[in-house]
This record gives structure tokens, sequence and C-alpha cells, in this order.
């Protein structure tokens, strides 16, 4: 078997590899190769049908479709090369890439990898719900490609066990489509998706949301015939004597997205335990030299738009990184407020203007989050409110940076 | 009268606290941008939503052609809309901004697709 010599290799067809591979031909890169699993490219916004997307980046509010489409025919018109229906299989250190299609089995060769696999849904089995096995559980976005992309209605009535906005969209959708949507469960005491997502989706067809509470039992043995619910205490254990029984055919989780890492942990990156994806530093690079993640397959985003932002900076640096590799300036931590449930980058060089984003654990009245290195604060943003739900973003240009000192995302209340 | 509201205009989510007698609007507060007075304003007289569904192709290389509307239509027209969305099949190809029902409903907004399908 040969092996093909190429500059960049991205995995991944969705929003962050197409983001990178446009952004990379504009700075002159030619030999870029995009590997897509599924027959288009576009990633799951195809199946977000939904309009929203596009309101930072272009200034008007696009459908998943419409926006990916704007840049997959970037990616058409510039001629880069794509392959689709092939799957990447092994990734190595060296930037080995083997991928199988129907047409055989191919290993390049690249300078510079570029992450680009997005995330997977926790299932069931993840949050292990008891009960018996029967056809009617789905995760939000199961349900959402059947309904979208194959015309397959998947029940009748439904109740939806977390509150990511995947869930609240789909309860709009199944609504919209004749469904009844028996409420949303949320284990924790405050909603996971976007407060716009729970006025649209779920005020506006009178479905109720029920927070503090998660489904305890599965009941049926072909299709699902209902679920029991019940209420839990501040450490998530269902409260005795708070059962209640509610019948329905369709379960849908909306419990969480988790990056997809197998071909990451194939190549030896180091992970964070925080965002469950690469560690990276200013330049998106991962702990493997010329390993390079954006993206949701780097931390799990809340709008599209902040996807192809950081992919587009990722470009930049990879961009620099073929012409040369970095003199590597050593880089040091970027240490998180308890607050924050985590920040990326985790490193810094200092050689590069920064973007931080991160997350706060638990929602948070007027706060400031600022970057601070030796006793000097770069930036500052405040908030009214900062919620789990939404990234928060802090910039601060290269100049103001000291490479060598850590740096500390700080929270403070007002 | 006092109501909060959640603005869905973008993804800021701003919290508005709209004071109100009848349909005049006395203030709104809480919003970064003037479309959130704007969409407070919307809410209290009447509210309006853009929606999204998916319409039958024929001949086509995928099943179904996601839509939208072009602009948002009162709320509780949003049935009405649909069930004309619903009975809708079109034939490929279908390009994405294809106008699919012109003046859906007579509410002065259009269902466009929002995806290419190419045909078989």
């Amino acid at each position: 078997m040969t092996t093909q010599n190429r500059s960049v290799i991205i995995i991944g067809g969705g929003p962050a590899g197409l983001a990178a591979a446009a952004a990379l031909r504009q700075q002159g890169v030619e030999d870029i190769l995009i590997l897509e699993r599924e027959h288009d490219l576009g990633g799951i916004l195809r199946q977000c049908i939904h309009d929203g997307f596009g309101l930072t980046r272009f200034k008007e509010a696009l459908s998943g479709p419409e926006y990916a489409a704007r840049f997959v025919d970037t990616v058409q018109q510039a001629g880069i090369e794509v392959m689709t229906d092939i799957t990447v299989t092994e990734l190595h250190a060296d930037r080995t890439v083997v991928a199988t299609a129907r047409s055989g089995r191919y290993v390049f060769k690249a300078q510079a990898v570029i992450l680009a696999m997005g995330c997977r849904e926790r299932t069931r089995g993840a949050i292990q719900i008891p009960g018996s096995r029967p056809a009617g559980v789905y995760t939000a976005g199961i349900a959402q490609a059947y309904m979208n992309l194959k015309n397959i209605m998947i029940g009748r009535s439904a109740v939806i066990l977390g509150s990511g906005d995947i869930g609240l969209i789909m309860a709009r959708r199944l609504t919209l489509e004749g469904a009844s949507v028996k409420g949303v469960f949320e284990i924790q005491p405050y909603p996971s998706g976007l407060p716009r997502n729970i006025t649209q989706c779920l005020d506006d067809y009178d479905i109720p949301l029920f927070l503090s509470h998660t489904v305890t039992a599965i009941h049926g043995t072909k299709r699902l015939t209902g679920v029991t619910v019940s209420q839990v205490d501040s450490s998530f254990r269902p409260i005795p004597d708070t059962e209640k029984e509610w019948t329905c055919d369709t379960l849908i989780l909306s419990v969480g997205l988790i990056p997809e890492n197998e071909l990451s942990k194939m190549a030896g990156v180091l992970l964070d335990p925080r965002t469950k994806g690469p560690r990276v530093d200013e330049h998106y690079q991962t702990s493997v030299a010329g390993i390079f993640a954006a993206g949701n397959v780097l931390h799990v985003h809340d709008l599209v738009d902040f996807v192809s932002l950081e992919a587009e900076r990722l470009a930049e640096s990879v961009g620099d990184y073929l012409k040369q590799a970095p003199a590597d300036e050593e880089a040091v931590p970027v240490e998180a407020d308890p607050e924050l449930a985590y920040t990326v980058p985790q490193l810094v060089r200092a050689d590069r203007d920064l973007t931080v984003s991160c997350r706060v654990r638990r929602p948070l009245n007027r706060v400031r989050i600022s970057i601070w290195q030796n006793d000097q604060k770069h930036v500052t943003r405040r908030f009214r409110r900062a919620i789990p739900a939404e990234m928060i973003h802090l910039t601060v240009p290269k100049e103001k940076l000291v490479p060598g000192e850590p740096l500390k995302v700080v929270v403070e209340h007002e | 009268m006092n109501k909060t509201l959640t603005c869905v205009i973008c993804p800021n989510g701003c919290q508005l606290t709209v004071d109100y007698e009848g349909v005049t609007i006395q203030s709104v507060e809480g919003a970064l941008c003037s479309k959130g007075n704007q969409y407070a304003e919307q809410e209290i007289l009447d509210p309006k939503r853009n929606i999204a569904s998916s319409v039958r192709v024929t001949g086509g290389k995928a099943p179904l052609v996601s839509v939208r509307l072009t602009g948002p239509i009162p709320k509780k027209k949003i049935f009405d809309v649909m069930a004309e969305i619903r009975a809708l099949s079109v034939a490929a190809p279908v390009e994405i901004g294809q106008v699919l029902i012109a003046d859906v409903s007579g509410l002065g907004q259009d269902v466009i697709a929002t995806k290419r399908i190419d045909r078989i």
C-alpha cells in the first residue's frame, strides 16, 4: 500500500472541518484533504433544520443546512479536495492517517492533522436507567436524524429526559408534527439548554419543564409504554415516594454530549477530564506535535458560530506551523477559577492573540470574569447573569501576554 | 402590568422586563440592543415566531427537504401554516431559497427550501 502525502488532513467535514479548510486555503495552503464518513458534508448541521444559526457570523438567522451550505460552497469553489463515505480507522502520533472506504484502504501522511470529528451523545447506558429495553427510547440527535433526514416519525406521545438544547428543539419539532410532548424532566435544579429555547420550544407550546426530576424506570416489552419519574435531592438521588407514572410511547434522551475521542486516544493525545476533549494550547495544538483540534471534538459548544470562529483561529496557527514549527515558547497552564467548569485552551505559549473559552459550573448572578497574569489584569467582562448553557469568551492581544507566566481566569462576585 | 420575557431574537437571550398597560408599552428594560425592545413590544401585542419543518420530495436523493419561513408569523397561526406545509410535496431538484409556498396562509411570508436536493 502506498502512502499519500498531504500538507493538512482534516478529519470530519462538519462546521469545524469546513471552516478550518476554507481559512487554510485563504492563507494559501494548497494541499488540504477533508475526510468525511457521511455521504454529504455539513455534519450535524444537516439535521438541525431550525433557524437561529449564523446570527453572530452572518448577521442573519439561518437554518443549519443553510449555514453549512455557505461553508460547503466556499470549500467547493476553492477546489479543496474532499473524500466522503470514508472512515478514518487509525491515527498515529507521526500523523499517519489510515482510512477505509468502499473503494479500499488508504494511508496518508500529513504535516498537520486537524481533529474535527465533533461529539457524540450520552446514551441510556451512560446514565444507567433501570427497566426493560423496549423500542421507543432515542437519543435526541437520533430522533432528529429520523425525523429531519429520513422522514420517519418516531412516536405519538413523548417524554423528554434532559433539557439540553437538542431535546428542547425536538420537543417543539414533535409538537409541530402532531405528537404530544408530556414534559421535559431535568435532573439539575436549572435548565441545561439556552433560555431562548425554553421560551420558544417549551413555553410557546405549553410543554412543562420539571427541574430536579429524573426518569427512574422504563416500562414496556416490545414498545415503550411509559416511564417512572422521581424527584431528586441535591445529590441527584431519587427521593422515595415521589415516583409518578407517565404514559408515553417515546422517551427522548437529551443528557449531554461528549467529544469523540477514539482517534485522539489512539494517537496518544492527552485529554482534559473537565472538557473530556483534547488538552490544547492557544494554537489549538494537542499534546502531540502537529495534531490540532477545534469544534465539538475539543469542547462542546452552544453555538455553531463559535465553532467556525474557533476553527478559523486554529487555521491561522496551522498555517504558521506549516511554514515553520513554532519556536516553542514554554507552554504554561491556564488556571481556572473553581466557579468555572473548564477553560480552553488549557495551556498558553503567549506567542499569539489569545481567546479563552469557558463555562461556569452553575448559574451565577452579577459576576466579573477576568484574565490575570502576574498581578496584571489583562481583560474583564461583566455578566448580569452567567449560566452553564452559555459559553463565555475572553480575548487578550498577544502584546499584553508575558511568555512563561501562568494565566489565571478569575470569577468575582459583585 | 409587569411581565418578564426572554428575548428569542439572538443567543444572548436577554431577560426583559416589560411594563405595559393594555396595548401601551410603558417601558422595556434589560435588552442589550434595540431588537429586544421591538421583540418585547411584539410579544405583548401579537407574539410572532419563525418556524422550520420539512417537505416531502419525490425523485430526489433525499426523501425530505428542510424548509423555513422567510419571516415570523403570528404564533396563533403556526398550526395553520404547519397544515399547509404537511400537505405539500415537491419534485426534485430543489434549490436553497426556492419558494415552495408563496404567502403561506395569506400571512405575507413564504415557505422556502433550506437545503439543496438533487435528482436521483
